[in-house]
C-alpha cells in the first residue's frame, strides 16, 4: 500500500479569493469522501447489531440440539447444522484439490493457449450467479436420476462451481510470491520438478493456501439459493450426502421465515438465530484465517 | 520459468527415469484439473441448455401462466435489470469514495483495518441481508418512501402509492447496492493505489490541493477500473437471489414505479420462489430463465474482464 500524499500547507488565503475557494472545495470534497465511507459502514453495523439483538433470544440449547421433526411450532436446527457441516465438507473435498492443482498448473506449468483460456475462464466463473450454479447441479443430476432428485451431493457440486474459482485465485496469489531462488536451489540439488513443488513450493506457501481455503469456505457456507434447488428442505438429521434431502443453516433460516408455523414470532426468532450462527461461523473463519496467515506465514525475503 | 524448467530435468542418473515418471503424473494431474474446470464451465452452459429445450419447444398453453417463453421471461428480465441498475447507480459513487478514502485520505495506520471492515460487507451471507432488508431497512424506509411520493410523485419512479411495508424495488436495490459495494470498491482501490507517485507529487508540487490532485491524477488513471468495477458489480447484482426474493413483494407487472407494493420480479428471485414447488415443464421454464440470466451475467462479466485486461496491458 502506498502512503497517502498529504496536501502541503498553503498560506492563509484571503476570504473569497480563488485560492480560498480551491481550499474550500478541497475541504468539502474530503468531507464528502469521509462521509461516504461512514455511510457505507452504517449497514454493516446496523446489520450486525440487529442480528445479535434478534438472534440471541432464539439461540438456546434446543436450537443447537433439537430438530423440528414431530414438534409443532418448535424444535431446533441440529439437522441444519449437521447438513451445513456435511455439505460444506463435501464441497471442500471436491474444490480444494481441484482448485490448488489448477493453481499449481497456472503458476508452475502453464503456458500457451490452455493457460490463457484457464485464467480467463476462472475469472468468468467467479461471476456465475449462485442460483445458476444450483440449476446446473440440478440439471446435471436430473438428466440421469430424474427430476425429483434432491441430494446433499448435488448441493456440494453446485457450491463447488462457486468455490473452485475462489480457491484458484487465492492459491495462485500465494504460489506466485514463492521466490524463484527457492525453486532453483532445489533444482540445483538435483530434485525433480514435482518434488520441488511438493517439498519446497507448497510448504512455503502453506499458510497462505490454508488462509485462502478458509476464506473460500466462509464465502460458500452461507449460500442459500443453490441449495434451495438442489438439497431441498427437510426436517430431520441426514448425514449421508448420497441419499435424501439435506438442510443447511441458510436454507433453514429462509424456510423459517418463509413458512412460519403457528407461532410466527418463534419461527422468526429461529430464523434470526440461524442468521446469527451463520454470521458467527463466517466471522470466526475470516478472523482465524487471518491469524493463521500472520502466525504461520513463511518469512519471504 | 524457462531456465528453471531446464534445470528441473537433471541429467539421467540411476533415479532418473523414475523421477520423470513422477513428474509426468504430477503434471498430468495439474493439467487435468485445469481441463476439468473448463469442462465444468462448458457443462454449466450445456446442461442448462439441454434442460431448457423442452420449455422452448412446448406450446404456450403447457407453460406456467399460459404465456410463451419469451413473454414469461421478458418481465423478469426487466425486473432483474431494473434492480441491478438501481444498485449500481447507488453503489458506484459510494464505492469510488470509499476506495479514495482508503487509498488517499485515511491515516495509514488504520488503512488495513478499514479495508477489513469493507471486506466484511462482502462476507455476510445474502440470506442475512434479506432478513435485515425486510425486518429492519424496509420498515425504516417507509417514511422516506412516503416523502418521495408526496414531494417527487410527478417523477415516474416515485409515482406511488408508497408501500406500507417497504417491500419495494427501491429498498431491494438499496440492499443490492450494499452487497456489491465491496467488490466495486476493491477493484477501484487496487488501481487507485497504483497511480504513479510522480504524477501525484507533480500535481502537489504545482500547488494543487489534495482534491485537485485526486481529480487530475488518480481519477483519470483509475477511470477504466471504475468502469470495470461497476460492471463486475452489475454482474453480481443481476444474479443476486435471496435478498431480492425475501424483500421484494412481486406481482409480475412491468413498471418503473420504484416505491409501490406491486413490483416486477427478477429472474433469480422468481426461480427461488417457484422452483421448490414446481414440476414438469414449469421446472424446464425456470431453467430456461436461468439460462437467460447466465447469458446476461456472462456478457456483463466478459465486458468487465475485457476492460480490465486492456488496462493491464497499458
Amino acid at each position: 500500500m502506498q502512503a497517502p500524499v498529504d496536501t502541503p500547507p498553503l498560506l492563509a488565503a484571503p476570504r473569497g479569493g480563488p485560492l480560498w475557494r480551491r481550499k474550500l472545495v478541497n475541504r468539502v470534497m474530503t468531507g464528502l469522501i469521509v462521509l461516504a465511507f461512514v455511510v457505507a459502514l452504517i449497514p454493516l453495523f446496523s446489520l450486525l447489531f440487529e442480528v445479535v439483538k434478534r438472534g440471541l433470544p432464539g439461540l438456546d440449547w434446543e436450537f443447537l440440539t433439537g430438530t423440528p421433526r414431530g414438534v409443532v411450532g418448535g424444535g431446533g436446527a441440529a439437522h441444519a447444522i449437521v447438513g451445513t457441516v456435511v455439505i460444506t465438507g463435501v464441497t471442500a473435498i471436491i474444490s480444494v484439490p481441484v482448485g490448488i492443482l489448477a493453481a499449481i498448473y497456472l503458476t508452475e506449468y502453464g503456458e500457451g493457449r490452455l493457460r490463457r483460456w484457464l485464467t480467463f475462464f476462472v475469472d468468468v466463473m467467479t461471476g456465475i450467479p449462485s442460483i445458476v450454479a444450483g440449476l446446473f447441479a440440478f440439471a446435471l443430476f436430473a438428466i440421469f436420476l430424474g427430476p425429483g432428485i434432491r441430494l446433499g451431493l448435488m448441493g456440494a457440486v453446485a457450491l463447488s462451481v462457486l468455490m473452485i474459482p475462489i480457491v484458484i485465485r487465492s492459491s495462485e496469489e500465494v504460489l506466485k510470491i514463492v521466490p524463484n531462488h527457492l525453486r532453483e536451489a532445489s533444482y540445483a540439488l538435483g530434485t525433480s520438478k514435482w518434488r520441488t513443488i511438493v517439498k519446497v513450493v507448497l510448504p512455503t506457501a502453506f499458510a497462505g493456501l490454508v488462509t485462502g481455503v478458509m476464506i473460500a469456505v466462509a464465502r460458500i457456507v452461507g449460500e442459500t439459493a443453490p441449495l434451495l434447488v438442489t438439497t431441498g428442505i427437510v426436517d430431520s438429521i441426514n448425514t449421508n450426502p448420497f441419499e435424501g434431502r439435506m438442510q443447511n443453516l441458510a436454507v433453514y433460516a429462509y424456510s423459517e421465515y418463509r413458512t412460519p408455523g403457528v407461532m410466527k414470532q418463534a419461527s422468526y426468532d429461529r430464523a434470526w438465530a440461524a442468521a446469527l450462527t451463520l454470521i458467527a461461523i463466517v466471522m470466526i473463519l475470516n478472523v482465524v484465517a487471518r491469524l493463521v496467515y500472520r502466525r504461520y506465514k513463511t518469512e519471504i525475503r | 520459468m524457462e531456465s528453471s524448467q531446464a534445470t528441473g530435468a537433471p541429467p539421467l542418473t540411476a533415479a532418473g527415469p523414475q523421477r520423470r515418471w513422477g513428474d509426468r503424473v504430477f503434471a498430468g494431474l495439474t493439467v487435468g484439473s485445469g481441463v476439468t474446470i473448463l469442462a465444468l464451465l462448458a457443462g454449466v452452459a450445456l446442461f442448462l441448455l439441454i434442460e431448457s429445450l423442452p420449455a422452448a419447444s412446448a406450446s404456450p398453453a403447457e407453460l406456467p401462466e399460459g404465456k410463451t417463453l419469451v413473454d414469461y421471461i421478458a418481465p423478469l428480465a426487466f425486473g432483474t435489470i431494473l434492480a441491478a441498475t438501481i444498485a449500481v447507480l447507488i453503489a458506484v459513487p459510494l464505492a469510488v469514495a470509499v476506495a479514495l478514502f482508503i487509498s488517499h485520505v485515511a491515516p495509514r495506520r488504520i488503512v488495513l483495518a478499514l479495508g477489513f471492515l469493507v471486506d466484511l460487507l462482502a462476507a455476510i451471507p445474502s440470506i442475512v441481508y434479506g432478513l435485515w432488508g425486510i425486518f429492519v431497512l424496509g420498515p425504516a424506509a417507509v417514511p422516506v418512501l412516503e416523502w418521495l411520493e408526496q414531494k417527487l410523485g410527478f417523477i415516474v419512479f416515485f409515482k406511488g402509492p408508497a408501500s406500507a411495508t417497504g417491500r419495494t424495488m427501491l429498498v431491494a436495490g438499496l440492499v443490492l447496492a450494499v452487497m456489491i459495494l465491496p467488490i466495486v470498491s476493491a477493484v477501484c482501490r487496487e488501481v487507485f493505489t497504483q497511480t504513479p507517485r510522480k504524477l501525484q507529487e507533480g500535481a502537489l508540487a504545482l500547488g494543487a490541493t489534495r482534491w485537485e490532485m485526486i481529480k487530475m491524477t488518480v481519477l483519470p488513471f483509475g477511470k477504466s477500473s471504475i468502469i470495470s468495477g461497476s460492471m463486475l458489480g452489475l454482474g453480481r447484482a443481476l444474479g443476486e437471489t435471496m435478498a431480492v426474493t425475501i424483500i421484494l413483494s412481486v406481482s409480475g407487472i412491468v413498471t418503473f414505479n420504484l416505491i409501490s407494493q406491486a413490483n416486477p420480479s427478477t429472474i433469480a428471485a422468481n426461480i427461488a420462489l417457484d422452483f421448490p414447488e414446481s414440476s414438469g415443464l414449469a421446472v424446464n421454464t425456470l431453467i430456461a430463465s436461468g439460462l437467460v440470466l447466465f447469458a446476461i451475467t456472462l456478457v456483463t462479466n466478459l465486458a468487465a474482464r475485457a476492460i480490465i485486461s486492456r488496462q493491464n496491458i497499458q
